[in-house]
Order: C-alpha cells, then sequence, then structure tokens
C-alpha cells in the first residue's frame, strides 16, 4: 500500500507497510496513478499513453525503472506482513503506567471538560496519601520486569491536593533502588494554584509539565472559565510562561483544545508560540456532538486549511531561526517506536490505567465512571483479567477499517476511549478524528521532508 | 536517482525483530489525551 499528496510543493508517496518516505517530482507522481506495482521490465504501455503527451517516454521509462528499483529494495509496495506479530503486540502486558486522579475536583469550570466541573459525575473527593501509595504498590507488583513506569497526575486538578503528589512522588523514589525501577512523574495543570513552591517541586521531580490554555485570551476565556464565570487567562498566562521559562523551554506542553468556535486555530497556536513558548499543543475537542461547540462533518475543510496553514508558518519560523515544536506534527521518521508498539496503541486498559481518589482502576481516564468498565481497585490489589485482555487484543488488526489505511503505522488505530464514546465500540474508530488524524500525519511528514530536502 | 529523492528508508521491518519490549512510554502520559500519534514516540530500548 502506498499513500501520495501533494502539499507545499512536494509529491510526497509514503510506503505504509515499510515506513519508507520519499519525495517526487511531478512525473513520478503521476506515474503511480498508472503503475499498481511495477513488477513489468518496462513501463505498461498504458502508462506511457496517459503521460506521453506531457513527458518525454525516455523520462517516463526511467521514473518507471527507479520505481522498479525501490521496490526491489523494499521501500515501496511492500507487503503488510505483520499479522504474524498480533501475539506479540496483544499479549496481555505488564501494567507499567498509572493515571491518578489526584482530585475528581477542579477550581475552573471549563466548558468542554471530559471531567464535568471536575468530579465526573461523582462526588467531589481528594485522593488520600494512603490510597495513592496503595497505587504506586499496584504498579509496582503489576509492572513485573519493567523498568520504567510512568506516572500522570491528573485529576479534576490535581494542584488542589498537592501535599498528596508530593507524598505519592516520595513514596515512589523510595522504592526504586530495592524494586529496580524508574518513576517518570508528569502533572496535568490548569495553573491556577501554581506559584513558586510548586514550579520548583515540579522541576525538580516531574519529566513533563502539562499546561492547559487553549491560546488566545477570548479564545481561552470562553471555555476555561473560573466558578465566579469570569476569564482564566490572565490568571495562568504569567505562571506559565514562568514554569516554561524556568524549564528552559523544554520538557512541558502548553496544551490547548480547539473547538467549533475557534477552527482558525492557528492562531492560537501562533499566538502561544509568539509568547515564547516552544513547546505547543491544541487538540481537536473530545465532545457529544450534540454540543454547541463539537467539531462536524462539515467543519473538516476548515480545519484541514488550518493544520496546513499551521505546518507552513511552522516552516517560515524554522527558516527564520524561530522554531517551536507542535505536538501533533512531531514525527521521526527514522527512530520512532518499534512496529509492534504501533501495531498495539496507546496500551490503554492493559499497560495504562487510570486510578480513582477511592482507588478504583479503569482502562484510562476518559473510562473513569463508566461502571462497566471498572477494572478494580488498588485497595485490594484485585484486576479484572477479562477488560484487559479486551483492551490487550485490540490492535491495528481488530479494529475496523484500520488495516486498510494508509495512516495505520503512525496512528496506531486511534483512542480507545474516542470510539467507545462515538461508537459504543473501542475497536471502531471515530471517522471525524481519523481524517484530522491523517490530515496531521501528512502536514508533519512534509515538515521533515522540507527540512531534509534542504533546499526545494 | 533522478526523479525519486528517498527522505526515509524503510525501518519498520528491521524493527519487528527485536521489538516488543515495552519500556517506551505509553501515549498519554504526554501531551495528549484523546489524539494519540504513536509514531511520534521513542523507542526507549537500551539494547536494541
Amino acid at each position: 500500500m502506498i499513500h501520495k499528496y501533494f502539499l507545499n510543493g512536494y509529491y510526497i508517496v509514503l510506503d505504509v507497510n515499510s515506513g519508507a518516505v520519499h519525495s517526487v517530482d511531478e512525473l513520478t507522481y503521476r506515474l503511480l496513478d498508472h503503475v499498481e506495482s511495477p513488477t513489468g521490465e518496462t513501463c505498461p504501455d498504458g502508462a506511457l499513453a496517459a503521460l506521453g503527451g506531457e513527458f518525454a517516454a525516455a523520462d517516463i521509462e526511467e521514473a518507471y525503472q527507479e520505481l522498479r528499483e525501490l521496490k526491489n529494495e523494499g521501500t515501496l509496495f511492500t507487503e503488510d506482513d505483520y499479522r504474524a506479530f498480533i501475539d506479540r503486540a496483544s499479549t496481555v502486558a505488564p501494567v507499567k503506567a498509572l493515571c491518578l486522579h489526584i482530585a475528581h475536583d477542579c477550581n475552573l469550570r471549563c466548558g468542554y471538560c471530559f471531567a464535568g466541573t471536575g468530579e465526573i459525575g461523582g462526588k467531589r473527593s481528594l485522593m488520600s496519601l494512603e490510597v495513592g501509595k496503595k497505587a504506586i504498590d499496584y504498579v509496582v507488583e503489576k509492572s513485573e520486569n519493567r523498568r520504567n513506569i510512568e506516572i500522570d497526575f491528573f485529576g479534576g486538578e490535581p494542584l488542589m491536593n498537592f501535599e498528596v503528589v508530593k507524598g505519592i512522588v516520595k513514596y515512589a523514589r523510595s522504592l526504586e533502588k530495592e524494586k529496580g525501577k524508574r518513576f517518570r512523574f508528569t502533572v496535568t495543570t490548569n495553573g491556577v494554584l501554581l506559584d513558586d513552591d510548586k514550579m520548583d517541586f515540579i522541576n525538580k521531580e516531574m519529566s513533563n509539565v502539562v499546561l492547559s490554555i487553549d491560546g488566545r485570551k477570548e479564545v481561552n476565556d470562553r471555555m476555561r472559565r473560573t466558578v465566579a464565570g469570569g476569564g482564566s487567562y490572565d490568571i495562568i498566562m504569567p505562571k506559565f510562561k514562568k514554569l516554561a521559562d524556568s524549564r528552559n523551554q523544554t520538557d512541558y506542553y502548553v496544551r490547548g483544545t480547539f473547538t467549533k468556535y475557534n477552527l482558525d486555530f492557528s492562531k492560537d497556536v501562533l499566538h502561544l508560540a509568539d509568547l515564547g513558548f516552544e513547546q505547543t499543543s491544541v487538540e481537536p475537542v473530545v465532545t457529544d456532538p450534540k454540543d454547541d461547540y463539537a467539531i462536524s462533518p462539515d467543519d473538516l475543510p476548515a480545519v484541514f486549511k488550518e493544520y496546513e496553514r499551521l505546518a507552513l508558518a511552522m516552516i517560515e519560523r524554522r527558516e527564520q531561526g524561530r522554531r517551536f515544536n507542535f505536538f501533533h506534527f512531531m514525527i521521526d521518521l527514522t527512530q520512532g517506536p518499534c512496529v509492534i508498539k504501533r501495531l498495539r496503541g496507546c496500551g490503554s486498559g492493559n499497560e495504562y490505567l487510570a486510578v480513582t481518589p477511592d482507588g478504583d482502576v479503569y482502562p484510562c481516564h476518559q473510562f473513569v465512571g463508566h461502571e462497566e468498565y471498572r477494572m478494580g481497585s488498588v485497595l485490594d490489589g484485585s484486576i479484572d483479567m477479562e477488560i484487559k485482555k479486551r483492551f490487550a487484543s485490540s490492535n491495528l488488526y481488530t479494529r475496523k477499517g484500520c488495516a486498510d489505511c494508509w495512516a495505520k503505522f503512525y496512528c496506531s488505530g486511534g483512542c480507545c476511549a474516542n470510539s467507545y464514546k462515538y461508537a459504543g465500540d473501542i475497536d471502531t474508530p471515530y471517522a471525524l478524528a481519523c481524517e484530522m488524524e491523517k490530515k496531521r500525519i501528512e502536514c508533519a511528514v512534509m515538515m521533515k521532508v522540507d527540512e531534509l530536502s534542504g533546499e526545494k | 536517482m533522478k526523479h525519486v529523492k528517498t527522505i526515509s528508508n524503510a525501518n519498520l521491518k528491521k524493527s519487528a525483530a527485536h521489538g516488543g519490549c515495552g519500556e517506551c512510554q505509553t501515549s498519554c502520559q504526554s501531551a495528549c489525551k484523546t489524539s494519540c500519534t504513536v509514531a511520534n514516540q521513542k523507542c526507549e530500548n537500551l539494547n536494541k
């Protein structure tokens, strides 16, 4: 399978099953419309006839021979023979990452939040240190021989219960040597309660910090409001700037959400970049399609244009020495994860679990509150192996449509929670999300092609 | 080659042989919370 597209002056060809990326000339790009897989020794007559009016026959033949060479060296029209690895990709793997809901409470009232007003439909509560420690014991026990363990402090708003965060970190660190583990901590925060002490601790212990802000002030303050109904931008912006600078503009993200209300979201990303943030992420809202701010299929053309606009703006800035990262455009064409990982996807419900303040375990933060997905408790160490197996066996070949999708090894089948919420089934990807993902990948690869190509 | 510039060589096939160690970051631990792009993760296998 190949995928070809034209963007920003580049004719790009992706060989899906090998991961190879080629930049070709117009002739070759159009030749691929007439050549299924170059097995014949010379260029098929049909192709010569179709293109002969515009290109010299000798050039067409030359391009054809280059395609043959690519196929022979295994970088074009390669087969998908990864089904042989499904068993390795579908293993019930050790739990190695937890998303701890430090608080089912929040000091903001963001309109689109998956957690409602912080409590995820339940009662407002904070995780106790005791439950937090039990969660650490749980993952240490269940991680078997895995050395790297990730703990994500989440919520609600984790800074509302920061002493417990500190206690959990201290406890986990105390186990590292004895248990042969290496903990990596992340915290996601709305920033309202950030102060110097918390920033110092975060800088000392957190390998990543996710700072929630949507972009321009009017955009941010439409959705990210305080309990009193005012905006949060003016409160959080100076804190975020300070924290990002104190981490030397690395190992953090400012992370926004775009909705139907700001389909011109490249302006929000550039707004953040203009303020000096070098690590940005702005991602489409996930919500009930009936909500006013939900992104609908009609919005796709505008969203696509916006991703392109952003990619071009980023290239321009890179050339001007004002480079910044956009999470969804980050791609490593040479050293990304192995294909086994790419078959598996995000690891939710299997390697990665969420824990509520009461100690209940779910496949990920998005499944919290969906009782049929409750997997057990850190209090008694229980885990529902049927649910774990269900998630473990969800891979690129079980997810509908993924096996035939050119983006499969970049995307890995999308988000199970997204699929579940829209289609009622973790193996039915949400089409709208797929369309946006494919566009993002096209932009990301194009940017890489541009960077590695040198001059056009 | 005159008509084709290979930007990145095939590597997925090679990764199958020794892959699957499970040490890599599980995606939601970074910025993304709903829109996974596994391809932007890094391999964390020290022994590959």
